[in-house]
């Protein structure tokens, strides 16, 4: 009887939050129709006109920013182009499949088999939860800009964006021109959500095997408010902090291509001290606890590189150039990544293992993810290099010295990795393949590049610092919001299940349900 | 009537069988198990991790025959399962009070 009171109440706490979100959002849209009248009014400059009733000039040169992907002229009402849409619809899609099913596949191959479902409802939970939450606030939060006053900054809007695209609002298939010149921004949006769901999921490889269910559902919701939403915007938002490509008044001019920082960094410090607060497996070190299926981590692995050609290449937020320069020195990091690690065991260890080589792909991925765009193919061929070292390392010896249990690897590899890879970036950045690292030729017009003074440090060979320092930044806010809301977690709920169940494993205590009928 | 129980390397199940059936063997049961005796395991490598892997795969082959087949059958056995190597395996032979076939009711050396 009590369970079923309690069922009828959260039924009906969802219904009110449901119809509360609802009644927030119409409010907001009927705000929006009625600013827009007078601005329109407002404005003294000829209206642009649609592509189709503008002159052949006036044509040619929206058609040639588009093909340059450089501003749009103003006297051709904005819209998307179809190849730079298409191209960052088909990498959404590609991001989105890096987490369902690849990483599902990567992680889920690497338990056991008794709790291969509690990988998969962890990747499909954040997938479904993020999304809520990016529609309803967390778009906003990172890519919004109205926290930072016109013509200045402010302490909150370096590190949150702000309110106006709450719920999507003015989110439609014309391009934001903050972000791409000529990609819709609900496209852009989508695109940058796989981000967002891909980034918590990555996290819960060190926790595997024994974080309870509603936990980690609890300790998403808070960690993307608490670390993800900020961090995304400090280092991609057009106001944050440390956008050295971007914002002219960026305080840290530090780059980050396609995620260092803010997805492999965030999620593998995260890890590390979530699987602390956590402690080991039971019977960890004493009963042997093998992969179940290195088949499907193989299979995760692979669309997970496949994957990656949207999550790096895709970062250009255009079809061109400086895509197709990431899109190569992924392929060639990845590829000597997935050379060195096994090459090592096999010198080592005396075999080159399939999970070698997997581990050195996804290392390889990883360290070369902040630097993709702004590397040439040899910084590229190093980046592997160091991929097949430094987690490999971390992960077999490292790991063995401090005895914590980083179940999966996530910290060795995706934060020792990304940290590697910020700072390899700011070593190897080579402007010539990226123009956004040059210093345009305007004098009256400095870019955003030249005004924060990172173009002067790739000049003088100091961009490492700042790199330095945005590393610091994220493993500080990274450390701290996962110590406070992994805290109040195990506090408030628990982080784990009992003993009992651990031993019976997660998919029946938490999911009902088994993955393998025997 | 024996039993003969053989543990055997997975790989040489097929040549046993054929030996047996060229002696006039009919029928037999197979079964996958796992053990270890002076043959050692391996060690299996994820990452960081290294486990011991003690117990190897073997094939157990149990059949039931009259005391005249008896020798011929283990014969056939030793030939075809043998190596030379350490993890070759082993053969028992126990005696087996009665046997009846459940279709005809059929009992002793007449039900093997």
């Amino acid at each position: 009887m009590k369970n079923k009171t309690t069922s009828v109440l959260r039924l009906l706490a969802a219904v009110a939050s449901l119809a509360i979100l609802g009644a927030v959002t119409s409010t907001l849209h009927a705000e929006d129709a009625q600013a827009a009248v007078p601005a329109a009014a407002a404005s003294p400059s000829p209206s642009p006109v649609p592509f189709a009733k503008a002159s052949v000039a006036d044509q040619i040169a929206f058609l040639s920013a588009a093909h340059e992907n450089s501003a749009p002229p103003t006297t051709i009402v904005p819209e998307s182009d179809p190849g730079h849409n298409a191209w960052m619809m088909v990498s959404a899609a590609f991001v989105l499949m890096m987490t369902l099913p690849g990483l599902a596949l990567f992680y889920g191959g690497l338990v056991r088999s008794k709790n291969i479902l509690s990988i998969i409802a962890m990747c499909f939970g954040i997938t479904a939860l993020v999304s809520v939450l990016w529609w309803a606030v967390g778009y906003s939060l990172v890519f919004g800009a109205n926290f930072t006053p016109t013509g200045g900054t402010s302490l909150l809007g370096y590190i949150f964006g702000g309110t106006e695209n709450f719920f999507f609002k003015g989110v439609d298939s014309n391009p934001n021109t903050s972000y791409a010149y000529w990609v819709s921004q609900n496209v852009f949006s989508i695109f940058q959500l796989t981000f967002a769901i891909i980034t918590p999921a990555l996290i819960f490889g060190s926790t595997a095997e024994r974080l309870k269910f509603p936990a980690l559902m609890a300790f998403v919701f808070f960690w993307m408010f608490g670390v993800y939403f900020p961090l995304a915007h400090m280092v991609w938002g057009s106001t944050g902090l440390m956008n050295g490509v971007w914002n002219a008044a960026a305080k840290i001019p530090a780059i980050d291509f396609a995620g260092g920082t803010v997805v492999h960094m965030s999620s593998g410090w995260t890890a590390l001290i979530l699987c602390l607060l956590l402690g080991k497996r039971v019977g960890h070190g004493k009963e042997p606890m093998p992969p179940h299926s290195l088949v499907l981590t193989f299979i995760g692995t692979a669309l997970l590189w496949v994957g990656w050609y949207g999550f790096n290449a895709g970062s250009a937020v255009a079809a061109d150039s400086i895509a197709a320069n990431a899109f190569t020195t992924t392929t060639l990091a990845t590829a000597v990544g997935a050379f060195t690690w096994p090459l090592i065991e096999w010198i080592l260890k005396g075999k080159p293992t399939i999970l070698g080589f997997c581990s050195g792909a996804v290392a390889g991925l990883v360290v070369i993810t902040p630097a993709c765009g702004f590397v040439n193919t040899t910084g590229a061929v190093i980046i592997g290099v160091v991929a097949g070292v430094v987690p490999y390392i971390f992960c077999t010896v490292v790991k063995g010295i401090f005895k914590y249990d980083d179940a999966l690897d996530t910290f060795g590899v995706h934060g020792v990795g990304g940290t590697c890879g910020a700072l390899i970036t700011g070593i190897l950045v080579d402007p010539s393949v990226n123009g956004n690292l040059q210093a345009v030729a305007a004098p009256g017009a400095p870019n955003a590049a030249m005004q924060n003074g990172l173009i002067t440090a790739i000049t003088n060979h100091s961009l490492v610092i700042a790199q330095a320092k945005a590393a610091g930044v994220t493993i500080a806010l990274a450390v701290v919001g996962t110590l406070i809301i992994g805290g109040i977690i195990k506090l408030v709920i628990g982080l784990r299940p009992t003993p009992e169940a651990e031993h019976q494993g997660l998919d029946i205590t938490d999911h009902g349900e088994e993955g393998y009928a025997h | 009537m024996k039993k003969i129980e053989a543990i055997i390397k997975p790989f040489k199940l097929e040549e046993v069988k054929d030996a047996l059936s060229e002696i006039g063997i009919e029928g037999m049961t197979v079964t996958e198990v796992k053990g270890f005796g002076r043959q050692k395991g391996h060690t299996e490598i994820y990452r960081g991790s290294e486990y011991t892997v003690d117990f190897l795969p073997k094939i157990k082959i149990e059949l039931v025959v009259a005391d005249g087949v008896l020798e011929g059958a283990v014969g056939a056995i030793v030939k075809t399962a043998k190596t030379g190597k350490i993890g070759d395996g082993k053969v028992f032979v126990l005696p087996v009070e009665n046997a009846i076939r459940i279709r005809t009711d059929e009992t002793g050396d007449k039900a093997v």
